[in-house]
């Protein structure tokens, strides 16, 4: 439980940073559907593309857009002769048109991911950059970042010889693989479910009509 | 004293819950079975993922609750590399027919499968 307070703290203060965005242009293209590619990763670690990957498609859909079955266009464009995510997000709008029919695509560059040691603690830290683009025209419909950070030390009982122990503590509970993983998940869910910056109440949500940002 | 604080933890619940719509969709295991296939495939092969999500499309069925965009593509394609072209098909079909966005991917898959079971006879 105290793992999910530090990180939800962590999330809603890196929001809070974040200019309120123009929706116009967005509320006027509202794309239907939103295809998600692998995202492309800035960062050592391998996994973090599919770990992120696996996380993105429940807010989308939640936020009312019909989302392409990610693990399958994955496996479609791999077949297709692009094993990478880098070659994925070279692909042609125009070939994404024909192909998927998407009304937009969102394309993830994965910046920061793992972990970091401080004297008595560390963090593990999740970070992606996201824009959504309209197939049609080309244009940014949306820009967000999406970022989780749990830090070890947060909630420590007192004292250094506490904290120490809370540290070797959670390093034993947690691998960083799974930790990384919640941490994508409550990113990806804060990034697209939020008032201020996140995206448009798509066409199949309840909400979709009353919701006022854009107009 | 004690009385007191286990009505506050209540009212902090109520005014939580009023907060947290309920989901659109019944999510079952979908997303976990992505991310496990991609990161510990030995515990996801498309025959336990393909049990899995027939389990969590029944369960939606009873609930009648909506079965999320991509799940039913998704069986389609653990169809596919078992090859029972004739499920994958179906599922095909059944994600059309829920998500009409889907559909300009869902023909052109359908027509390629078609080809190459010609190729294969």
């Amino acid at each position: 439980m105290r793992k999910y307070a530090a990180t939800l703290l962590f999330a809603l203060a890196a929001s809070a940073c974040v200019p309120k965005p123009d929706y116009t242009l967005y509320r006027n293209r509202m794309p239907r559907s939103i295809l998600v590619l692998p995202p492309q990763n800035a960062t050592a670690t391998v996994e973090a593309s599919y770990i992120f990957l696996s996380t993105a498609s429940r807010p989308l859909a939640e936020a009312g857009y019909y989302v392409f079955p990610v693990a399958v266009v994955d496996a479609f464009m791999k077949e297709n002769g692009l094993p990478t995510p880098d070659e994925m997000h070279g692909v042609s709008l125009k070939k994404i048109k024909e192909v998927f029919g998407a009304d937009a695509v969102l394309y993830f560059t994965i910046e920061q991911w793992g972990q970091k040691y401080y004297v008595i603690s560390s963090q593990t830290v999740v970070r992606a950059n996201a824009r959504l683009v309209d197939v049609e025209t080309g244009q940014t419909l949306w820009e967000g970042k999406a970022v989780g950070v749990y830090d070890s030390g947060a909630g420590a009982p007192g004292g250094i010889f506490g904290a120490l122990i809370a540290a070797a503590v959670h390093q034993i509970l947690f691998s960083m693989v799974d930790r990384t993983h919640e941490l994508s998940r409550l990113a990806t869910t804060q990034m697209v479910i939020n008032k201020d910056n996140g995206l448009l109440m798509g066409p199949r949500h309840p909400e979709h009509s009353t919701d006022a940002r854009g107009r | 004293m004690r009385k007191m604080r286990a009505a506050f933890a209540i009212a902090a619940l109520l005014v939580l819950s009023a907060c947290v719509k309920p989901p659109l969709y019944s999510w079952g295991r979908y997303e976990d079975l992505i991310y496990q296939m991609y990161i510990k495939p030995g515990d996801a092969d498309p025959v336990t993922q393909t049990a899995k999500l027939r389990e969590d499309i029944e369960k939606a069925n009873v609930e009648s609750k909506p079965v999320p965009p991509g799940v039913h593509a998704h069986l389609a394609y653990l169809y596919y590399q078992q090859g029972d072209l004739g499920a994958a098909k179906q599922e095909f079909l059944i994600e059309k027919k829920l998500f009409p966005e889907s559909a300009p991917f869902v023909d052109g898959v359908l027509e390629r499968m078609e080809r190459k079971s010609e190729q294969q006879p």
